[in-house]
């Protein structure tokens, strides 16, 4: 792949993949065809198990609040303060730093995928509450 | 196989604060002829030598700079903890008989520059600038805020108990003249300090000072000459655990556990054994994170732990002498100043801060974004 073919993506030709599905607003990881296990960021080999046969797959967007701040000083034009950033584990075990956004969310809150959209990028994931899946789940 | 013992036998800060009247290399040329004068050195002795942040080529523009053409040189980028890891890596190589004199070295103007920013990543494509920055996270002041939020969330750490250390390092910073900020604080003034990312405050987080330091690490036989007692390396040892902070393994656990189980196993000693401790305070959770992983206090214990003064100066933990980052200096990479005040505290020099009969003590120093950490363990013979 040249950079070239990247078009408008981020310019990393190994993440491309998950920002071509971001266009669609599906949020993928990839999945180790030998263990199993998901992992995200991408990366040409299995962390768990040393495999080299990586799948993309679909997550089901939905995750856990793992840790949050509220940044209360100005970092980039498109964010300004205050707003919430956090890391969110992945039902399928992966973590992923990002915003939440409507009603706040605390840590061990049940949370799901919305999509942010952005000028001349991709749209970004991000997460919110999640209604009607019990809820708050005990801390995790 | 027995191994020739390394010593610390000269330390020196270079100007600190505001350092209108140098530039950084003449700032580390200062502080290094003062610890190789200590040390009964000269520059023409030094054969290895250590720097980081000091130009693109790190030690090969200080190396011409002092004249110093190395058999043996280290520009390792473990952020703040790169110098603890330079003693690792120096103790390493006169061991393997590859140098006898090293000398670490660095210093930053980044206060009078204004070059310190939230963020640094300018290439888009990097993993941070797609993954953490498009979110608007500031580094290293978000990422050390989500560590704190969750060793909240999981142990009920609370704001006042980080406050405590900060309150600790300003009242040991009183009684050190060269320290940035002298004024007492109280937990209620860093708990009415600004907010800046949720749980921290300003005064939960370090200074911005321009600084630096130098210190010669060599054996007992160059060391003869030096014109102050030479204190011994007894143990190394350092790790690193992540860049991004979603790929941290656990927020709660920092590079420290496997840092100072590496170098308390070789100095043989026991957290019972540490006289004065000198952690890297970039932010108070990175003193209180430092403390569980060194095993001063069990994991999650640490907001107990640091309760009622305990690290203030007559507490029962002697820690953050100087003042540390959070009021002394913070040159952007604090970590060669933890040593200059270790081995000040065991010679017995540091004035109206001086830990009674410090006879062991520890520079711990924690880098990038919690990514990296690194241990020493120093004392007497």
């Amino acid at each position: 792949m040249t950079e070239h073919d990247l078009d408008g993506l981020p310019g990393d030709p190994t993440t491309a993949p998950f920002w071509r599905a971001a266009r669609e607003h599906r949020l993928i990881v990839q999945r180790c065809a030998t263990c199993g296990a998901h992992q995200f960021y991408p990366r040409p080999f299995c962390l768990r198990c040393f495999g080299l046969a990586l799948d993309w797959v679909e997550a089901s967007g939905r995750a856990t609040v793992y840790a949050k701040t509220t940044v209360r000083i100005p970092v980039i034009d498109e964010l300004p303060p205050p707003y919430v950033v956090a890391i969110v584990t992945l039902d399928e075990g992966p973590r992923l730093t990002t915003n939440l956004v409507g009603d706040e969310p605390e840590i061990g809150d049940r949370v799901s995928v919305a999509w942010r959209e952005r000028r001349d990028l991709p749209p970004l994931p991000v997460f919110q509450r999640l209604v009607g899946d019990g809820g708050r789940q005990s801390a995790s | 196989m027995t191994l020739r013992p390394a010593y610390i036998a000269g330390v020196a800060e270079t100007p600190l604060g505001e350092v209108w009247d140098h530039s950084e290399l003449s700032m580390a040329a200062v502080a290094a002829h003062e610890a190789l004068t200590e040390a009964g050195l000269t520059f023409a002795d030094v054969d290895a030598l250590f720097t980081n942040y000091m130009g693109e080529e790190g030690t090969v523009q200080l190396g011409e700079y002092l004249g110093i053409m190395p058999r043996y040189a280290d520009s390792t980028d473990l952020g703040g903890a790169a110098f603890e890891a330079f003693v690792h890596h120096a103790v390493a190589a006169i061991h393997a008989g590859r140098c006898e004199v090293a000398l670490i070295a660095y210093a930053s103007r980044q206060r009078t520059r204004r070059s310190r920013r939230m963020t640094r990543e300018s290439d888009n494509s990097s993993l941070s600038a797609q993954f953490e920055l498009s979110y608007g996270l500031p580094g290293p002041l978000g990422h050390y805020a989500l560590i704190a939020s969750r060793h909240m969330h999981q142990f009920g750490t609370t704001s006042d108990q980080l406050a405590e250390i900060a309150v600790a390092a300003r009242s040991w910073a009183a009684k050190n003249p060269k320290a940035w900020s002298r004024d007492p604080i109280t937990v209620d003034d860093v708990l009415a300090s600004r907010l800046i990312c949720d749980p921290l405050h300003r005064l939960d987080a370090c200074l911005v000072t321009d600084g630096g330091g130098a210190a010669v690490v060599t054996t007992a036989e160059r060391a003869r000459d030096a014109a102050k007692r030479a204190v011994r390396v007894l143990g190394v040892g350092e790790s690193q655990t992540h860049w991004s902070i979603a790929q941290m393994p656990d927020l709660t656990v920092t590079a420290g556990a496997v840092s100072g189980r590496e170098a308390f196993s070789m100095a043989g000693i026991t957290p019972a054994d540490v006289d004065v401790l000198e952690p890297y305070d970039s932010f108070t959770i990175t003193v209180l994170l430092a403390l569980e992983d060194l095993g001063f206090c069990a994991k999650g214990e640490g907001g107990a732990f640091v309760e009622n003064g305990r690290l203030a100066p007559g507490g029962a933990l002697p820690a953050l002498t100087s003042g540390g980052g959070l009021s002394y200096n913070h040159p952007g990479a604090f970590g060669l100043l933890l040593l200059v005040e270790a081995v000040r505290q065991l010679r017995g020099e540091a004035g109206e801060r001086q830990v009674p009969g410090a006879r062991i003590a520890v520079a711990h120093g924690v880098g990038g974004l919690m990514s990296t950490a690194s241990t020493v363990v120093l004392g007497h013979d």
